[in-house]
């Protein structure tokens, strides 16, 4: 614990989980709001736009909040890790710089017309504000999924003369094929949230009788969005990212199953409690070839085993990348099976009727969040030991002057600030939620 | 390519005093112009659409410097490191004291959104001045491109250094004056009514005392950075720069004689952006000045990244800059003429 890497991580990791709680709702969100105001245009009910305009409201916290937790990562890279900073700023300067340049300004331009320019610029305008802004908060997540995919898969650079990395292909960095796959994944993981939350007002407003006209709408769009989304994050985009692991972080993927063995067949546990001193799992209930299917498409295939890498090359925790890897797949099946049934009731025009299931879609809610965080866990501690794989060791790329005295005041000031800042975002969102759909006042 | 990413770095920080230094100016003195709820949401109704794109420019600041001059990223950040947390922990006060304040219609909880509001716009120019002060009297920078220092030591500017000196403060001091006086042109340009007539009371003895602090300061980086002197006399940018931030000087007086508030505001813009300009182009090339020995100072050549990624960066900045000019001629448009409160429940 005195260890200043340590700490540095645990702020990293604290801080980029925390603040990846709104970007996930604030870019989900976005398509959403695009969808209802086209939906709205294209009927002519005018429910979709008050429900627009609710959600606008909403989007508008949560989007402070995303600002304010996002801006301290973006120094974080300076002020916690300033070996990898030095090391790797010729490659990883280009995304970040392009992301301040081309989304950040683009959002917040926007955001100012959506929230509350309706009346002064019109519904036309303000369509495609609510365009623009999706745009923008989409763009922004290509550029920072395009400079964590360098840190999982370095690509376009080459080595300086003084030994730090330098650009050698723009466009190499900028479609690094992990990217296009970790973004694809990433964002629908996104959508999923979002339509999950949305789901979950309408349910609650069901449940209490309030605003039925509403509720149905956000259920209607909410169940759609969300099975179509559920279904796209399992395949094929997360089938394709277990493919890239397999192929570029072998050690990740082993130790993401707990696998320690090689050979053919490898199963996926569904329950299991890895033991890395053993090195087996205790207690397996398994699927045989599952493991071997997602990660080659044969259930035949050979899966290496951890025996296989020097201990030194094993990711520090084995049981928590386990652990996340599994979360997130356990959470992506049931969401197939719950928004698959709330569809097929929908569709049958009985949703609204049955009210278990209501309870259920209302309550579901934080399992996204849950699922999405989980799945990040599972990429940043399968990246470990490695900052940059294969090129800088984490341990390496802290900053080395700053001690573990001054990294841990740091990171108990954030826990202090955001649980605050947790207490007050849910307070205002509650009470949005409490206020409901918003009509149109000239 | 050095020179022009030095530039470039430097006039996206720059940008960024003038932009959010409006910000920090009406936070500063909204507790005395604006008295009641309406009139503080006017103040509010006048930064809340461009508080945010304003602060970007400091994002994209220092994306730009990460993208050129890593060296100088990794080692300043890291060397500032408390002092910058409390930075962004401001940051973070400051953004949510605007959007929190209006959601809620009570009294007591608006009355603490507008005096974290005014102690958040008052503590960062304070911070990010005494940042300046800071670059221009130097740091320990070892042979490794490496420092970190305390936030007060002796409060000398000599060895061993703090981040709070009698120097840096003044600096600090001297910035917080400056922009609240920018801020109060700019209330005074986008309001009306008795706010606009406070702020037009407050703009002329603010203008005096940043006169005042200005010379101080000058004296006082004279004293503690002499070279920058010497550059002065030899660059001719630096003169040019000088030119408009006096020139700005003479318009504010002129704006607040003849009571057009826009005329003053752009004075002040012109004095912000001149008189940061003019301290860039004297340092230059020195982007850190190791207060150890000279030889270990990180200047636009040793710490920038190789000619390639100087170029790519290049071809995409000049691109997107235009495009983000256009957003804000744009969003400054809509949001063109006098601000008035919005309803309750709307706006800010
Ligand atoms: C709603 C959220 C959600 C759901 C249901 C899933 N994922 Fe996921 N997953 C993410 C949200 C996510 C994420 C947060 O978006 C991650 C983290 C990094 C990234 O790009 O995406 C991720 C990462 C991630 C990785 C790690 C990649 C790496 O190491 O870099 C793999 C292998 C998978 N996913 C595979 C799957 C599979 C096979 C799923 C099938 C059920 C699945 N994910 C469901
Ligand atoms: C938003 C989702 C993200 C989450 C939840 C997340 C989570 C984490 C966690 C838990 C760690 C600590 C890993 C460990 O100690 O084993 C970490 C480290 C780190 N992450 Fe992320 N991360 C996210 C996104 C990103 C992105 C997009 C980048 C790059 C642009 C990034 C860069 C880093 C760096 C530099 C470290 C520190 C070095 C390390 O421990 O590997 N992270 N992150
Ligand atoms: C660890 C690395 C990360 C850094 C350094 C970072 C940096 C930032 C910064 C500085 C902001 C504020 C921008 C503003 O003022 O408008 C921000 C907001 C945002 N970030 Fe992140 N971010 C990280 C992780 C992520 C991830 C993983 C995503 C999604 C893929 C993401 C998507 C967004 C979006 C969409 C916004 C704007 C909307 C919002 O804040 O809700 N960020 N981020």
């Amino acid at each position: 614990m005195g260890d200043p890497v340590f700490w540095h991580r645990l702020q990293f990791g604290f801080t980029a989980a925390y603040h990846y709680l709104f970007p996930q709702l604030t870019m989900g969100l976005a398509l959403l709001i695009v969808i209802l105001k086209v939906v709205a245009r294209r009927t002519g009910d005018e429910a979709y736009n008050d429900l627009a305009r609710f959600w606008i409201r909403i989007f508008g916290i949560n989007f402070a909040v995303g600002v304010v937790t996002g801006i301290p990562l973006e120094f974080q890279f300076g002020t916690n890790w300033s070996a990898f900073s030095r090391f790797a700023g010729g490659v990883i300067g280009q995304t970040l710089g392009m992301e301040g340049l081309f989304a950040f300004f683009l959002e917040s331009t926007f955001l100012g017309l959506l929230i509350w320019g309706e009346k002064k610029i019109g519904p036309r305008r303000h369509f495609w504000a609510a365009v623009a802004l999706c745009v923008g908060s989409w763009l922004s997540g290509y550029f920072i999924v395009a400079t964590n995919a360098f840190m999982q898969h370095p690509v376009g650079y080459r080595i300086g003369a003084d030994g730090t990395l330098q650009l050698a292909s723009f466009w190499k960095l900028l479609l690094n094929p992990w990217a296009h796959v970790q973004y694809a994944h990433n964002m629908i993981g996104a959508v999923v949230t979002a339509s999950f939350v949305v789901a979950a007002v309408g349910a609650f407003w069901t449940l209490k009788g309030l605003h039925l006209d509403h509720a149905r709408r956000n259920l209607r769009v909410g169940v759609i969005t969300g099975l179509f989304a559920a279904l796209l994050v399992v395949f094929p985009t997360g089938d394709l990212q277990g493919k890239l692991v397999a192929k570029y972080q072998p050690v990740a993927l082993a130790a993401m199953e707990g696998r320690f063995e090689s050979g053919t067949h490898a199963a996926m546990n569904f329950i299991g409690q890895p033991n890395v001193q053993a090195r087996k799992v205790d207690n397996p209930i398994r699927l045989p070839g599952i493991l071997s299917f997602i990660a080659y498409g044969s259930f035949s295939s050979q899966v290496k085993g951890l025996n296989e890498f020097p201990v030194d090359q094993w990711p520090t925790s084995v049981e928590m990348l386990y652990y996340s890897f599994h979360i997130m797949v356990g959470l992506g099946t049931v969401f197939i099976a719950l928004m698959g049934m709330s569809a097929f009731l929908l569709w049958r025009k009985k949703l609204e009727g049955t009210r278990w299931l209501l309870w259920i879609l209302m309550l579901a809610f934080p399992f996204p969040y849950i699922a999405n965080t989980a799945g990040w866990m599972a990429a940043e501690m399968g990246r470990q030991p490695w900052i940059i794989c294969g090129l800088m060791r984490t341990a390496e790329g802290a900053s080395s002057m700053v001690h573990a005295g001054q990294t841990v005041f740091t990171t108990l000031g954030f826990a202090g600030l955001y649980f605050v800042l947790g207490l007050l975002f849910c307070f205002l969102i509650g009470r949005e939620i409490a206020h409901g759909p918003v009509a149109f006042k000239s | 390519m050095h020179e022009f990413w030095f530039g470039v770095v430097s006039f996206m920080i720059a940008i960024y005093a003038v932009m959010d230094g409006f910000d920090f100016g009406a936070g500063s003195l909204h507790l005395i112009v604006a008295k009641t709820n309406e009139e503080r949401r006017e103040v509010l109704g006048a930064i809340g659409p461009l508080w945010d794109g304003n602060e970007v420019w400091l994002i994209a600041a220092a994306g730009a410097l990460f993208m050129a001059f890593p060296k100088v990223l990794a080692a300043g950040f890291s060397g500032f490191y408390l002092a910058l947390f409390l930075v962004l922990w401001t940051l973070i006060l400051r953004g949510i004291s605007i959007e929190f304040r209006s959601h809620v219609e009570d009294r007591l909880w608006r009355t603490f959104w507008d005096g974290s509001f005014a102690v958040s716009s008052i503590l960062l120019p304070i911070l990010l001045g005494m940042a300046l002060g800071n670059v221009i009297r130097g740091v320990p920078l070892d042979l490794q491109g490496n420092f970190n220092i305390p936030l007060f030591t002796t409060f000398g500017t000599g060895n061993p250094v703090g981040i709070l000196d009698w120097y840096t403060l003044l600096v600090g001091v001297f910035a917080w004056v400056v922009l609240t006086a920018h801020g109060a042109l700019f209330l005074a340009w986008k309001l009306e009514g008795p706010v606009q007539a406070r702020c037009l009371r407050m703009a002329m003895p603010l203008w005096i005392l940043t006169l005042a602090l200005w010379l101080a300061t000058t004296l006082a980086t004279k004293a503690v950075n002499p070279a920058i002197f010497e550059a002065f006399s030899k660059t001719t940018p630096a003169w040019l720069f000088f030119v408009v931030y006096v020139a700005g000087l003479g318009l504010i007086f002129l704006g607040l004689s003849r009571r057009w508030p826009l005329l003053a505001f752009l004075g002040s813009c012109a004095f912000v952006l001149g008189i940061l300009a003019t301290t860039a182009t004297c340092v230059f090339p020195v982007m850190l000045r190791s207060t150890l020995d000279p030889a270990w100072s990180l200047t636009a050549f040793n710490a920038s990244v190789e000619a390639q990624g100087l170029r790519a960066g290049l071809a995409w900045w000049l691109i997107g800059f235009p495009l983000v000019v256009a957003y804000f001629a744009y969003l400054f448009y809509l949001h063109r003429g006098k601000v008035k409160a919005a309803p309750e429940g709307e706006g800010y």
